[in-house]
């Protein structure tokens, strides 16, 4: 006689313990119906897709789970848990999956830009210090060079300004040229805007890495830097 | 900010969402006049954040107006599907850091194939880490799109965009204007 699993003796440590920081993960509502998998560009990767995922989750593969690398392909696009017809939350699993692998022992590129960003306020490692160079030079530049854009302004930590825009590091870091035209823009519809020092890049690798404590950081630093020196009451998200 | 409660008391809006609203007022005056002839045809990639992880179509939407208004409506060519329904192009999430480059690659081949469809000659990528993917897939599966910046166009409609700031474009639009 075959014997029936009986549910109730299965240990699913993993999804106890993502369901207590999203309750409403809805991990058992699970129809099995495929429509994750149908439509993640990932699927098949690492012999991985959505729906075995929560399979394994509910089965509970912990080890499997986490040993496979398939949390790194994944970019948590969201387009599963719209196509799901129970509303499950599959990117924010992974995020947890991230989350159980020990620190220094996620991708180091990933670590690595969260470090920078940490220590400098930019992914790439650029110091406030060298970002408002780079930034008054290429702005010294157009305004030499660029006809019609003698009066262009652009300012690091104006006081008071209507708004404050973020900067992804790729252009300051590696094609500062790059900055000009969006100056110019903002320049013709006389924009009253600013960069900040802190926290100025607009990436956030923490987040990738499934760091909340660093994570939380760089928004907490961000934050307390607008509201409280820069008093601005609009932040402009560049990309 | 809303995963960590974090108190703020600033609005946060995308700059797409301001181009937009400049348009609608007048303050940013652009058309597509310089695109009449040359007919370069565009299409857009819309990031997952600002489509479907904003909970709405208004920022690509915007995206879209934007675009339509600076290349000419018979100049784009959307992407199936789009907006809300978008499929990621493969470099979120870190995944452009996360050392698995094959499986990028592999995820990204939808995009890829996506993008030839449309026939388009530029890529609109309003994020860096879907400019980096979209460039990266286009070399690795050969395909012969340029990724731009929306800022580099805007500029190249309002008849300002200098000779070092044309990194990204083809040979096509590179003199346009100058």
């Amino acid at each position: 006689m075959v014997e029936a699993i009986k549910i109730d003796r299965l240990d699913v440590e993993l999804k106890d313990e993502v369901l207590d920081k999203i309750p409403d993960a809805n991990f058992d509502l699970c129809l099995t119906c495929g429509t994750c998998t149908g439509g993640c560009p990932a699927t098949e990767q690492f012999g991985m897709d959505p729906r075995k995922l929560i399979r394994m989750l509910n089965f509970g593969m912990d080890d499997e789970i986490i040993k496979s690398d398939w949390k790194w392909v994944c970019s948590m696009c969201g387009r599963c848990q719209l196509a799901c017809p129970m509303n499950i939350n599959i990117p924010k699993l992974i995020f947890n999956i991230r989350n159980k692998v020990p620190r220094d022992k996620r991708p180091r590129g990933i670590l690595g830009s969260c470090d920078q960003h940490i220590r400098t306020g930019s992914a790439m490692g650029a110091a406030k210090e060298d970002f408002e160079f780079t930034v008054l030079d290429v702005a010294e530049e157009i305004r030499e060079d660029h006809a019609g854009f003698e009066d262009l302004e652009v300012t690091v930590d104006r006081v008071g300004a209507q708004m404050v825009l973020n900067q992804n590091s790729r252009e300051p870091v590696t094609e500062p040229e790059e900055m000009g035209p969006l100056w110019k823009v903002l320049h013709t519809v006389g924009a009253d805007w600013t960069y900040p020092s802190v926290m100025w890049a607009g990436e956030n690798y923490c987040m990738f890495l499934a760091d909340d404590e660093g994570w939380k950081y760089i928004i907490e630093e961000f934050v307390l830097h607008v509201d409280n020196n820069l008093k601005s009451p609009l932040v402009v998200n560049t990309e | 900010m809303r995963k960590f409660n974090i108190p703020h008391k600033f609005e946060l809006i995308t700059i797409i969402e301001l181009y937009a609203q400049w348009i609608r007022e007048g303050k940013l005056k652009v058309n597509s006049d310089w695109n009449k002839e040359i007919g370069a045809k565009f299409t857009v990639q819309d990031p997952c954040n600002i489509a479907r992880k904003s909970g709405s179509n208004k920022i690509v939407d915007d995206l879209r107006f934007v675009v339509k208004t600076v290349v000419g409506e018979e100049n784009f060519i959307d992407t199936v599907p789009n907006r809300i329904n978008n499929f990621c192009c493969g470099g979120g999430g870190g995944a452009l850091q996360a050392g698995f480059p094959e499986q990028r690659r592999a995820y990204g081949k939808i995009k890829y194939d996506q993008i030839m469809a449309t026939g388009a000659d530029y890529v609109i990528a309003p994020c860096h880490n879907c400019h980096g993917q979209i460039e990266d897939i286009g070399h690795h599966y050969g395909g012969n799109y340029h990724v731009v910046h929306l800022w580099t166009i805007l500029c190249l409609a309002m008849g300002c965009l200098a000779d070092t700031e044309r990194t990204y474009l083809g040979p096509d639009l590179a003199e346009v204007g100058l």
